[in-house]
């Protein structure tokens, strides 16, 4: 069961319309390591986690990721709404506006568009975790490229907290990975 | 959309104190005995419920589980990606 929640979980602002970052941002909307790939992983991966605390954190992030995959289409909405079908060909948005208008389709940074072979759900909580770490380290770098490619305040402040989500995510799925190896040894003891 | 200085800053509040819900959650995941952290997540909790009821009296829902007078008030714009958030910034 989800709920929508008439807010944002950050105020995702944009100072001016830089057309370009816009288009890189879609890394983070549709492309592998984006938050809709996030999303889709966790919550694909927690139906077979043996302890509570991990069924919580990957119902919990994966809960987090889609507010994330709002805020990056609130980014990309505002910095195109405004701008006209030249300006959008001029940014090389060209080929996104002819088939999607100024909608926000989930594909990737160079208009591929997403799909469920980005993400691996396979049983075992130990190669699903850590399958988690290594996403959240691959979006954590994505974020970094894309802070260096705009000089616009509000976009590098946006994304530097969505950043900061990957690192505090990486940490409790650590501590996830530790609790369920824990789990795990007991087991064997029997 | 410019939604005015004293719905802004009331809903940026609750933005802050949701946001410390989230936090909260994620961390008594993995530390469920916690008991420090157990108070300071109840106790961000009361205040969040406080902001939370005061902004949908004065503003609108935030989710669809309100009471609404005649017109049903979940469909009033400005959605929240439409809202500009950038005074002060």
């Amino acid at each position: 069961m989800w709920i929508y929640e008439k807010k944002l979980q950050y105020p995702a602002w944009v100072e001016g319309c830089d057309l370009k970052i816009a288009k890189l941002l879609f890394a983070q909307y549709g492309g592998p390591d984006s938050e809709l790939s996030a999303g889709l992983r966790y919550l694909s991966q927690r139906y077979s986690m043996p302890i509570p605390e991990a069924k919580a954190v990957l119902t919990d992030i994966g809960t987090e990721e889609l507010a994330h995959w709002e805020i990056i289409a609130t980014l990309i909405y505002k910095i195109i709404d405004n701008a006209t079908p030249e300006e959008l060909v001029r940014a090389g948005m060209g080929p996104n506006y002819v088939q999607h208008g100024r909608d926000v389709y989930p594909a990737d940074a160079a208009g591929v568009p997403w799909t469920a072979s980005y993400i691996q759900a396979i049983e075992d909580p130990i190669a699903n975790l850590h399958e988690d770490l290594a996403a959240e380290q691959k979006a954590r770098t994505v974020y970094e490229h894309l802070i260096q490619c705009t000089n616009d305040r509000g976009v590098i402040a946006t994304l530097s907290f969505l950043r900061e989500r990957e690192i505090v995510h990486f940490q409790r799925f650590g501590e996830t990975l530790r609790l369920v190896q824990e789990y795990l040894d007991r087991k064997k003891c029997y | 959309m410019d939604i005015g200085r004293d719905r802004l800053d009331m809903l940026m509040q609750l933005m802050a104190l949701e946001f410390t819900a989230v936090e909260w959650n994620l961390y008594l995941d993995t530390h469920p005995y916690d008991q420090e952290a157990l108070a300071l997540h109840n106790e961000n909790i009361e205040a969040l419920n406080c902001v939370k009821d005061a902004y949908e009296m004065n503003f609108g829902p935030i989710t669809h589980e309100v009471a609404s007078p005649c017109p049903w008030q979940w469909i009033q714009d400005p959605w929240p990606w439409e809202i500009d958030y950038k005074r002060g910034l």
